[in-house]
């Protein structure tokens, strides 16, 4: 079981507060959207994080089962029946699971490769599913789309649920990373992430270490996909298997800092108001891929390690020149997160 | 039989120009382990500009390719110097992956803002003429694509195989330190790999605009399937890519043709999938280095 610490349920506890508390104070429908696609994105990065954070093993597929998780839902409403209003966040840990289990195939063969051929694999990945809600039009509507009769909420609060079901999914990641950071599988995780054949020969099951990570991790994206599909109301296969998922959950991971527990949210709280004042702003849809892109490589160059990890190298380093004589001054503390070895 | 053989002639000629395509991407790698997701949108940047080149200036696609890959290249060039260089080299692989694909939306974000995403393709003179040979037909461009690229690949063959420039590169592929202790300027290299291969990338470009429809958009599709080639052929190895390239050329034509055209790039997938169980590596990657 992982320590509790009073500072982490403290800071959780603020938070989530504070998150909670938001749509009532600032009833403004446009800014709780707003606040519902930056915890959509908090969501989502955490989740990413727990396989691309934690094992090293970078997806680049993950609007995939975003996109599998949308279109669970949807499909569900078309060809079942699922009830309206609060109902169908009911389905949502069904659809979760779903996903997950989905996965372990895929999964199961992605990871047979390491590395760079597994970010290539999920790529791949990606456009497998983006071409089969084109083709299989039967169940998806091929590139008409679907559509989810909206609920009958009312106008002045209609966001408020969906904004309470995606701070929900987003702390079910994040209870989950935090779990597993200091349990014994985030220990094999690790050792994965720093030397994977020096894991395997201590004896860590990989392939059903990483295949957890992995599973978990999609099981995430695709409940985050389904509460968005219920939201937009309308699917259609760019739209929901869209590579700018993927890459906005990298982004806001690597911003924050890959591999901590708040880095990936850290990322999102500041990004997605941001990229949304920019859309809001810049009005062209082809601009805002230029700013997103810019602002990408940017931190690529400057910031590779993210700013949580920035933040606490130089907190040792300054503790460590404060320190008594005596101390290595010079030396610099290792990061314990972040960059992989 | 008759239309079997019909598409095995037209997917080796389309296996061909992802044997151009692909050769960038594979030396790129070799070079530098750098895994260039942007590959796609320098071909599609290439189309664009071959075909403003041929609509307003009336510059034949085949033309263009002299002007434009010398310019491209310089311009790899300094990408590479801006954007790969300063990766530090244990993390540049990951690193790279990320940078390139920011790279790519960014050069979606720029073509979309000049082109819109109307459909475009660069419609020459002879674009509908076609030869027939004992009663098969080929397509003239698709033809001349074909020995274009066959040409350009000979040409980058010769220069790694005859040239000390090539040299180096070849010895940088193999051992980066002791490349560099050798006395081989292995960051030279690098950029100029990187710039070779956009030169490549732009070539190809031209050509693709010829046969196939485009928009900025263009680009996802064709480095699933490039990317696909060169995980099949062995990351990194040339011949491989090349074999890799026909190979998939001639699967997804024939699939097209005898199975369903709707279904047809699921051909790399099904390709990719199956070398993922039975040959990680890829049919000519060596397991020795580690990276895959």
């Amino acid at each position: 079981m992982s320590r509790l610490t009073r500072a982490g349920l403290v800071r959780a506890t603020v938070v989530f507060g504070a998150l909670t508390a938001f749509p009532f104070v600032f009833s403004a429908q446009w800014v709780v959207n707003i606040a519902l696609f930056t915890l959509m994105y908090a969501g989502l990065a955490t989740s990413w994080n727990l396989l691309g954070g934690y094992s090293g093993y970078l997806s680049l597929g993950h609007a995939a089962f975003f996109g599998i998780g949308a279109y669970a839902m949807a499909i569900r409403f078309t060809h079942v029946g699922i009830g309206a209003g609060y109902k169908p966040f009911l389905v949502l840990p069904l659809v979760g699971i779903a996903v997950a289990i989905v996965s372990l195939p895929i999964g199961w063969i992605a990871l047979r490769v390491r590395a760079a051929t597994f970010a290539i694999v999920t790529l791949t990945l990606l456009f497998v599913v983006q071409q089969l809600a084109f083709n299989l039009h039967h169940l998806t509507g091929g590139s008409q789309g679907l559509a989810i009769p909206p609920p009958t909420f009312p106008a002045s609060t209609f966001d408020n649920p969906f904004y309470f079901a995606m701070e929900g999914a987003f702390a079910l990641a994040l209870l989950i990373c935090w779990w597993v950071r200091d349990s014994k599988l985030g220990l094999m995780l690790f050792a994965i992430r720093d030397d994977e054949d020096r894991a395997q020969g201590v004896g860590v099951r990989t392939t059903g270490v990483k295949l957890i990570a992995f599973a978990v991790s999609v099981g995430l994206t695709g409940m985050i996909g389904a509460i968005w599909a219920y939201y937009i109301g309308f699917i259609y296969p760019q739209f929901a298997v869209d590579p700018l998922v993927t890459i906005g959950a990298v982004l806001m991971t690597f911003l924050g800092g890959k591999g901590t527990l708040w880095g990936p949210a850290l990322g999102a709280f500041i990004l997605v108001p941001l990229q949304q004042y920019l859309a809001y702003k810049l009005g062209a849809s082809e601009l805002y891929l230029l700013g997103y892109s810019a602002v990408f490589l940017v931190i690529m160059l400057l910031l590779p390690r993210g700013i949580i990890p920035s933040l606490k190298d130089r907190l040792a380093r300054r503790q460590a020149a404060a320190g008594p004589p005596g101390a290595v001054t010079g030396a610099v503390p290792t990061p314990t997160q972040g960059v992989p070895a | 039989m008759h239309l079997l053989i019909q598409a095995c002639i037209l997917g080796l000629l389309a296996g061909g120009v992802y044997a151009l395509m692909a050769s960038g991407l594979t030396l790129a790698f070799g070079v530098m382990k750098v895994i260039n997701v942007a590959q796609g949108a320098m071909i599609v940047a290439g189309a664009f500009l071959s075909y403003t080149l041929f609509t307003k200036l009336h510059i034949d696609p085949f033309v263009s390719i002299v002007l434009l890959t010398p310019l491209m290249f310089l311009f790899g060039v300094v990408l590479q110097l801006v954007f790969i260089r300063p990766l530090r080299a244990e993390e540049r692989e990951e690193l790279s992956l990320l940078v390139t694909w920011a790279l790519a939306l960014g050069i979606e974000g720029l073509l979309s803002v000049i082109y819109k995403t109307n459909y475009r393709s660069t419609i020459t003179s002879y674009a509908d003429r076609s030869w027939s040979v004992l009663g098969y037909r080929l397509s003239e461009v698709r033809v001349f694509a074909f020995l274009l690229s066959a040409l350009i690949i000979a040409g980058l063959y010769g220069l790694l195989t005859r040239t000390e420039f090539g040299r180096s590169v070849r010895a940088t592929v193999q051992n980066p330190t002791s490349a560099r202790l050798l006395g081989v300027n292995v960051e030279r290299v690098s950029a100029f790999g990187f710039g070779l291969s956009l030169a490549t990338a732009t070539a190809a470009g031209a050509v693709f605009g010829m046969i196939q429809p485009f928009n900025p958009g263009s680009h996802y599709d064709l480095i699933s399937r490039l990317l696909s080639i060169i995980v099949l052929g062995g990351l990194g190895s040339l011949g491989g890519a090349i074999i890799a390239a026909l190979f998939m050329g001639v699967a997804e034509a024939v699939f097209s043709a005898e199975i369903s055209p709707t279904w047809s790039s699921f051909t790399f997938f099904i390709v990719l999938i199956a070398i993922l169980l039975l040959r990680p590596q890829g049919l000519f990657g060596s397991t020795e280095r580690g990276a895959l």
